[in-house]
């Protein structure tokens, strides 16, 4: 050190750095500043033995505790499990017609439902619900159900799935094609009839009679569908799959029929159930119809 | 001279005093303790569904109560506005009178002060203290320091536990506290507080003010040459001598007697007469003892003065100082005054014209509309009816601009939609519906407005603009 030496005023020592003629004092540290110093440097110690703190090739040191920020996740995971015990519960013994008496336990189903939509139900109905109309992807936020909008129909649908060759109850019904049974007058004219249905067209006379010989087993005399056997209704607004005469055209020819997979198979019966009544929420749910006329009636579980 | 390693503190065994400066630091004291300690007891009628406690900081609820105020979350704004006042504040006090909050007002000097009466009280007077120090430990000064250090953690506990009570129903607090039923929270801050207090107020004291607090560098930089501070006149003291010498010499020599009064009254232990330092707190104490001295051997007072900087040179040359108010009232400070002020009375009238009512409202956008099955057009909505008053009300919303527009909830059902819903909604709550808007077939994209009105006597309303959306060239 070059210019050390004592400054005159105070009688300290200088440390020997000179800037612009100003001189910096060797003056000592307070006592309890070094002494936490030190504290800090046994704390270091100490934390480095008990926790993970040092990186190795792959990985850091242990640490004696044992501890892991992955452990930790997973300790408040079980713990949030847990918790949420009670409520699964309380939903797994309501029967699903009585859940809207409950509100509070409505609110958690729905939000819970909402999470389990976003994981499982989004890829084909979209994360709004809203699905797809030229997939064919039903929008579940209008008010038009082809197998019924009430809870347990909902319930029912999403265990049993549409069209699952799995499951012997699953939804089913089928559209024959009528590719090669009409000729191309024969198909205008009851195109035109379906489009009147909901005003879209003029009625005509040939029309009518070919959808009153085809069509109306299924789709009823008036065209209003029927939920037994998921004939969409055809006098509404909505169309699974467009209101042109080109989508009427190519589905009358050779109908395309959606598949949807039965969660019962992979979904246990709870998340189901807030499954379903998150789609019920979504502003098209409809009430039951025996506990809308007779709000004590008793209604069983089973579908 | 071996080099060494640290400093060892050396304790202050400042002496008793009395004064002007002394008697205003008691009131402040006082004042600022018993503010402290008394606030969380006063009750303030709100009604039966909100806490009657005059000043709460309800962490759970995210409310904060302060007499007739009632703060919301939506509201900080008025926090950062008080804040704000409080920072531009001490910029006006330190520009005018220096460093006043480090001398009075600090709670590190205001229990400084507190346990050094403790001292005094206990040990007698700064020389009996300073003997009792050097003193080896002995059965007699293990009982006086024993006792002296249980005041010391009476008053640290008291002081830690006064403070949980700004955030829970004091006199419930207070039961369950002594009853082991209160929070561990409760417990955790408590011992922190006592700690800090107990270290802080009975041992580190000015080494708070010197090496841990970054005010005292922020503060000296906001001062000017016209701030008022603490100095000691040296062209009138110096050169010093005893009172014998300048006797027999006055020719030569300064008022100073060399008497050492103000650095043994002076808590941090500092001698002013060496110039304006970081360890002077302002506190005037010194001005008190020089005061009296100068009383005692009949020289004028004011040998150590609250003065500026520009004061001191223009009395050391010999003309008059300027008066105080002329100080006080100059561009700089009211400068701050102003826009104090202006800050403060536009929080008052943001205070004196807000509604008690409150509306939000955010459009779904995924789908951004719903066709339904008779062809009418759907769009959801989640409305948040904000009720900020301290009963339960009833409020009604309506939709203006959408002929032939409805809405219904999740909980009114779709059959009984309307273009006016009422809600209850609970007191001192927010109540989060989620309603869905119906237009008729032919409707198309538009503005639109939600207006809330309260249905009781006040009628209070609030009105959000949104959209409705529908398929381009209708359905
Ligand atoms: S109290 Fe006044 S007279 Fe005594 S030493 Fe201090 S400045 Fe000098
Ligand atoms: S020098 Fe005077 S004003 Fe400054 S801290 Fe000491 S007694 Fe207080």
């Amino acid at each position: 050190m070059a210019n050390k030496r004592i400054d005159e005023p105070t009688g300290t020592e200088t440390v020997g750095h000179e800037w612009d003629g100003i001189e910096e004092l060797n003056t000592p540290l307070p006592r309890w500043w070094l002494w936490t110093f030190y504290l800090t440097i046994i704390f270091a110690i100490v934390y480095v033995i008990l926790y993970p703190a040092w990186p190795m090739v792959d990985k850091a040191t242990e640490g004696v505790l044992g501890w892991s920020s992955r452990g930790q996740l997973a300790e408040k995971m079980s713990a949030a499990e847990q918790a949420q015990q009670g409520f699964r519960d309380q939903l797994a013994n309501i029967p699903i017609e009585r859940l809207p008496d409950d509100s509070a336990l409505m609110a958690r189903a729905v939000a819970g439902g909402q999470a389990a939509f976003k994981v499982h139900c989004t890829q084909c109905h979209g994360s709004g619900g809203a699905g797809d109309q030229k997939l064919g992807y039903p929008n579940l936020n209008d008010d038009a159900w082809l197998w019924g909008g009430d809870l347990k129909a909902i319930q029912y649908t999403i265990t049993h799935g549409v069209r699952w060759p799995d499951d012997d109850e699953t939804r089913f019904s089928q559209m024959p094609p009528f590719e090669g049974a009409l000729d191309d007058a024969q198909l205008g004219a009851v195109i035109d009839h379906v489009l009147s249905l909901s005003g879209k067209a003029k009625p005509n006379a040939a029309g009518t009679q070919i959808f009153g010989d085809n069509c109306a087993a299924c789709h009823g005399p008036q065209g209003k569908g029927g939920r037994d056997v998921g004939a969409p209704n055809l006098s509404d607004a909505i169309w699974l799959r467009g209101s042109e005469r080109d989508a009427l055209r190519r589905q009358i020819l050779g109908p395309r029929m959606g598949v949807m997979p039965a969660w019962g198979e992979r979904l246990d019966p709870v998340t189901i159930k807030m499954l379903a009544a998150y789609v019920h929420s979504l502003g098209g749910g409809e009430d039951f119809v025996e506990v809308a006329k007779d709000p004590e009636v008793k209604v069983d579980e089973q579908p | 001279m071996p080099e060494k390693l640290y400093e060892k503190r050396k304790a202050v065994h400042n002496k008793r005093i009395d004064g002007p400066f002394r008697r205003f630091k008691w009131f402040v004291m006082f004042v600022t303790l018993a503010i402290y300690y008394v606030t969380p007891w006063i009750r303030w009628d709100r009604g039966p569904f909100a806490p009657d406690q005059a000043v709460l900081v309800d962490l759970a609820h995210r409310r904060f109560y302060m007499f007739g105020i009632e703060i919301w979350p939506h509201e900080f704004y008025f926090v950062a506005g008080l804040l704000i006042m409080a920072g531009i504040g001490l910029f006006l006090v330190t520009s005018a009178v220096g460093r006043a909050w480090c001398g009075y007002a600090c709670p590190q000097t205001v229990w400084t002060d507190l346990f050094q009466h403790i001292d005094r009280f206990v040990d007698g007077d700064r020389n009996a203290r300073a003997r009792l120090d050097k003193a080896p430990w002995g059965p007699k000064k293990i009982a006086r320091r024993g006792f002296k250090w249980s005041i010391y953690l009476l008053i640290s506990l008291a002081t830690g536990g006064a403070w949980i009570l700004y955030f829970a129903d004091a006199p419930t607090l207070f039961q369950d506290f002594f009853t082991l039923q209160a929070p561990m929270v409760a417990y955790a801050t408590v011992g922190i507080l006592t700690l800090t207090t107990f270290t802080l107020g009975g041992f580190m004291r000015e080494q708070v003010c010197i090496y841990m607090c970054p005010w005292p560098r922020i503060q000296s930089a906001m001062l000017d040459e016209k701030s008022l501070i603490v100095t000691y006149k040296d062209w009138r003291g110096e050169p010093r001598g005893s009172l014998k010498k300048a006797k027999k010499d006055p020719e030569h020599f300064g008022d100073c007697i060399d008497c050492n009064q103000c650095v043994a009254v002076c808590p941090t232990g500092i001698d002013i007469r060496e110039g304006p330092q970081i360890g002077c707190i302002t506190c005037a104490l010194c001005i008190d003892a020089c005061d009296r001295v100068m009383k005692d051997i009949g020289r004028p007072r004011g040998l150590i003065d609250y003065a500026t900087l520009e004061d001191c040179r223009e009395e050391a040359l010999g003309h008059p100082a300027k008066p105080v108010w002329k100080t006080l009232l100059r561009p700089r400070t009211l400068v701050y005054f102003g826009v104090w002020g202006a800050i403060g009375a536009a929080l008052l009238f943001a205070l004196g014209t807000r509604t008690h009512t409150d509306l939000t409202v955010s459009p779904d956008r995924n789908p951004p509309y719903m066709l339904m099955s008779d062809g009418s057009i759907r769009n959801s909505y989640t409305l948040k009816l904000r009720n900020m008053e301290s009963r339960p009300r009833e409020m009604v919303v309506a939709i203006e601009g959408l002929p032939g527009g409805k809405m219904w909830t999740d909980t009114i059902g779709a059959d009984e939609a309307a273009p006016v819903q009422s809600f209850n909604v609970p007191a001192d709550q927010i109540r989060t519906v989620r309603a869905y808007v119906v237009a008729p077939k032919d409707a198309t994209s538009r503005e639109f407005t939600f207006r809330l009105t309260s249905q009781d006597e006040q009628r209070e309303t609030d009105t959000v603009e949104t959209r409705f959306d529908a398929p381009a060239g209708g359905s």
